[in-house]
């Protein structure tokens, strides 16, 4: 059995394991083990590509395997990964385990619950292995489906209204989707009445004539761009994630809007890259939006979810911002923030779930000195915090550092003004966060009720312990994960600057 | 013709063989043994369904009157496993609604007879005999949807559909009588060889395609669907929902491909904007409906709006995506009505809104129904997804972009709907859900039948390519 196959048999035997458990207990047990099996798997991969890279392979993808599945269609499933998707199947490890530690407690429904979560993660996990578009489709819409049943029955406040919004918007915006793969797959065999292809790899040895990539690239990229909250139709996030229980939130926030974020640069970049160069200018005004808009949002949000849920739109408006700038150092960058952001939003999310367990309240007028109480979550989240407003020796620093240095590269106005404009939003993103660790964490205990309330628990430090590491790990020694990345990036990029 | 050659016509003749034993065995039984009728019959027609699978010669038969292909084969043999899950899940239905006097022999004398009806239709080499199995295939169902006396619902949904069954049918003569009147001749391949494109033979066209069209109800063809549907008993809902469609499709795309293939340009016109009226007036309406087979109605018409997409540009991995869809409709939408029939047989209640809180009380039967839902909105990994992915791909080789735009964002609205039943039962909370039904063995084998089917026919991708191999050469 081959390396990328297991990570997707892994969940469904998960799902099977859940399925015949009897008690509580069992069922949590079984997915904590499936999903540790996963993480362990997820880091295993990422050695066993160092190593085939140490041995000379210079493929654009390893592990490399494809079955025809429909041939009359000549639609494969092919799987395969480079640097960027590895880091990302990684960060989803990382993720769905501590996701799964910080759901210890759900026993409404529990078997339904933790079913749902890790048919959610299958699909994630496909979509960053496939290398053929049918497939790449089918995980996406796997992935957003369940999302509908976990906010809608385990979600709070106005669960039903954001659980269909945001599976509308989403299943809209893979209709845009389907249209752009159509438009691609249609016009993909080299001869006219020649075999059609779903494959990216074979897809990108084309040269798709413009005045069809004018049609679809805006398609493929709404259609990830929705998934990666572009304005304006990011609103399904802010809804979504602050109705959404805990653990949903992580990996919607960390790891489902990174699809859209890695599906802009695979698919509609890499496959249209002329395209993409002369209508990118359209996509860098609404993501510089997206950033500032979304920091700006931040600020007055009294709700901790909402605060992130808008911060989250702000930093993955910079993930698309620094992929449309199709420079190494930025699209660097740009995986980079991914990965920051998912790790970040994650420990982000997993905190304030545990603090509203605790407070039940998530309102930041009514909290305050949870320094004193709760010191352990409260240092968790102070240090979340210093790494999302982009503090030296965390992830978020490298990340942006990179994509402000490789935006700023251009040497024309329009990209110059973008990434000035993009910049304010550091300055924005440290009002808010300082704002909120001042409120929350320092001062006097406002509500006398908190001073009888319990620091973390052994799953709940565990969660919280190894995202942070991993947020200090990438701050500390980014190098090892840069170069990891930026081999990968070589054949997007040079596709994408031999056009200019 | 000799005895191999009768044999082309094999399934037609096991069907009337059945039809025979079914009313002796009514004649020989008592009120008390009637109901052995069912497990004997069901057992039967497992044996037929599974016999329609062996291999036969094909040909034609009386002068070109009757012919059968293997395509033809097969779409016989999807009817077939469609019957047979009607038959398992009405079992409990007619135990407790025909007990006495009542003759369950009936109801299984009228399916197989319209089945037989749907047979010739489909295997049709001359439009008498496509006409002939079309009245046989409808006009029995009248007297199955009627067949609740003591509801006065049932008996008006009987006469709306054979009123508007006759009306279309006589629409569909006239078209007839001008193809005849055109080319003199009313076989297949006469008429497709002597096609004039002149204005007469495209109204002949148009009269026939409403007829069909009545049978699929497509827009604006539909405005039977939703009462008929409502007033019938579930189980012959299903029926009508399921069965008849699919078998008017199969005639329909047959009669585009071969007969009417000179004015290809004509109907991919017509089908173009039916299509698009169809599924976004079916899915409109089904978004207001309160009761569950109002709605299933609604969005059986929205199903059927996106059959076009892969007839439209006459392509033949168009045609094997349309027979892999209706395929996938017959198990998803007999999963759903299956689920619907059980409850309302068990409780009496068609409210969405008395579905609230169901799986709370029903686990089994709430999961049927969303993977069933699912597999209709086209949601992964469930079949669905599948079908409408090729439906959308044929149309879009063809060059209809529009097309599959439009029918996405339908496919969107329908999610929201299905979800809207979804909610209810996982969702919403209710003081008195529906209680803990229990369930026959026959419902449970119907259901179980479905989600096999739901989930099996998507992933293997044999299935498609087995059907494309026998499309091929169709263009």
């Amino acid at each position: 059995m081959d390396i990328l196959t297991l990570l997707l048999i892994v969940p469904v035997l998960t799902v099977i394991a859940i399925i015949i458990s009897r008690t509580q207990n069992q069922i949590r047990m079984s997915a904590a083990v499936g999903m540790g099996v996963q993480l362990i798997q997820t880091i295993n991969l990422i050695f066993a590509y160092l190593a085939e890279r140490r041995n000379g392979n210079i493929d654009d993808m390893l592990f490399v395997k494809s079955w025809m599945w429909f041939k009359s269609f000549n639609i494969q499933f092919s799987i395969g990964v480079d640097g960027i998707s590895v880091a990302l199947i990684a960060l989803t490890g990382i993720v769905i385990f501590t996701g799964v530690l910080t759901s210890w407690k759900v026993d409404n429904l529990s078997k339904e619950f933790f079913i749902s979560l890790i048919v959610l993660t299958t699909g994630v996990f496909g979509f960053f292995i496939s290398l053929d578009l049918f497939t790449m489709f089918l995980f996406f819409e796997l992935a957003v489906i369940p999302m509908y049943l976990l906010i809608g029955v385990w979600g709070s406040g106005p669960k039903e209204y954001a659980a269909m919004k945001l599976t509308l918007m989403l299943m809209g915006a893979s209709a845009l989707l389907l249209l752009g793969i159509l438009g691609l797959y249609v016009n993909s065999s080299a001869a006219p009445g020649g075999l059609m292809t779903f494959n990216i790899i074979e897809l990108s040895k084309l040269n798709i004539p413009i005045e069809v990539q004018r049609i679809f690239f805006p398609m493929l990229f709404i259609g990830f761009g929705v998934l990666g909250a572009l304005f304006p139709f990011h609103t399904w996030s802010p809804d979504g994630h602050s109705s959404a229980p805990t653990a949903v939130s992580m990996l919607h926030a960390g790891v489902l809007m990174k699809m859209g974020g890695y599906g802009c640069l695979r698919v509609a970049m890499f496959l249209m890259p002329d395209a993409a160069n002369e209508m990118g200018w359209i996509f860098i005004v609404l993501t510089s939006i997206s950033v500032v808009y979304g920091a700006f949002g931040a600020i007055v949000q009294k709700d901790l979810k909402y605060i992130n849920a808008y911060s989250s739109v702000s930093h993955c408006g910079l993930v698309l911002f620094a992929i449309l700038m199709s420079d190494k150092i930025s699209t660097n960058g740009a995986v980079l923030q991914m990965i920051s952001h998912g790790l970040m939003t994650a420990l982000f999310f997993a905190l304030i779930g545990m603090i509203y367990e605790r407070t039940h309240t998530r309102d930041i007028r009514f909290m305050g000195g949870l320094m004193k109480v709760i010191p352990f979550l409260a240092v968790g989240y102070m240090i979340a915090g210093l790494a999302s407003l982009g503090l030296p020796g965390l992830s978020g620093f490298v990340a942006e550092m990179n994509i402000f240095v490789g935006a700023f590269q251009h040497a024309d106005t329009f990209h110059r003004i973008a990434t000035v404009v993009v910049c304010s939003s550091i300055v924005i993103t440290a009002v808010y966060i300082l704002r909120v660790v001042a409120t929350l964490l320092l001062g006097p205990v406002k509500n006398n009720d908190f001073n009888l309330i319990k620091d973390a628990i052994w799953f709940e430090r565990a969660t919280v312990v190894i995202l942070i590491i991993a947020i200090a790990g990438i701050g500390m020694a980014p190098m090892w994960l840069s170069d990891f990345i930026s081999n990968s990036l070589n054949p997007i990029i040079n596709k994408l600057s031999m056009i200019k | 013709m000799d005895f191999g050659q009768f044999l082309y016509m094999r399934h037609e003749i096991i069907l009337s063989a059945l039809a025979l034993i079914v009313l002796i065995m009514e004649i020989s039984s008592d009120n008390k043994s009637k109901a052995n009728i069912i497990p004997v019959l069901v057992a039967l027609f497992f044996i037929n369904t599974v016999a329609g699978f062996l291999p036969v010669e094909t040909g034609s038969l009386f002068g070109g009157m009757y012919k059968t292909t293997a395509l033809i084969i097969l779409m016989k043999n999807i009817l077939n496993a469609g019957v047979l899950i009607v038959f398992i899940q009405s079992a409990g239905w007619l135990k407790s609604n025909f007990t006495g006097n009542d003759n369950i022999g009936g109801y299984f004398f009228i399916v197989i007879s319209s089945l037989i009806g749907m047979d010739f239709m489909i295997s049709a080499g001359n439009f008498l005999m496509f006409y002939i199995g079309l009245e046989l295939a409808t006009i029995p169902l009248a007297a199955l949807v009627a067949s609740e006396k003591l509801k006065e619902r049932s008996a008006e949904a009987g006469v709306k559909l054979i009123l508007s069954a006759a009306l279309s049918s006589g629409i569909l003569l006239y078209g007839l009588s001008l193809l005849y009147g055109t080319n003199g001749s009313l076989y297949f391949d006469n008429i497709a060889s002597s096609f004039q494109n002149n204005s007469l033979q495209v109204l002949a066209f148009i009269f026939i395609f409403t007829g069909i069209a009545f049978k699929i109800s497509i827009v604006p063809f539909h405005l039977w669907t939703a009462d008929v549907y409502e007033g019938a008993p579930v189980n012959i809902t299903s029926f009508l929902s399921v069965i008849s469609k699919a078998s008017a499709v199969f005639i329909l795309i047959i009669l585009l491909f071969t007969v009417f293939r000179g004015i290809e340009g004509i109907w991919n016109s017509v089908l173009y904007f039916t299509s698009v009226l169809t599924m976004t007036i079916g899915n409109l309406f089904a978004i207001r409906q309160k009761n569950i087979k109002r709605f299933l109605a609604f969005s059986s018409i929205a199903q059927a709006g996106f059959i076009p997409l892969g007839i439209i540009g006459g392509s033949a991995l168009g045609f094997s995506s349309v027979v892999y869809f209706v395929l996938i409709y017959l198990f998803s939408n007999l999963g759903a009505f299956g689920v619907v029939a059980a409850i309302t047989n068990a409780t009496g209640k068609e409210n969405i809104d008395e579905y609230n809180g169901l799986y709370s009380t029903n686990k089994g039967l709430s999961l049927v129904m969303m993977l069933s839902l699912f597999s209709l909105a086209g949601i992964p990994p469930v079949a669905g997804f599948f079908g409408k992915f090729f439906l959308f791909t044929s149309a879009a080789k063809q060059g209809y972009y529009l097309l599959v735009f439009i029918a996405l964002i339908n496919a969107t609205v329908s999610l929201y709907y299905y979800l809207l039943v979804v909610k209810a039962m996982f969702i919403n909370k209710n003081e008195v859900p529906i209680e803990n039904i229990k369930n026959d063995g026959y419902t449970k084998l119907g259901l179980i039948i479905c989600t096999i089917g739901i989930i099996a026919i998507g992933f293997a991708g044999i299935i498609f390519d087995y059907i494309n191999s026998l499309t091929f050469g169709i263009k």
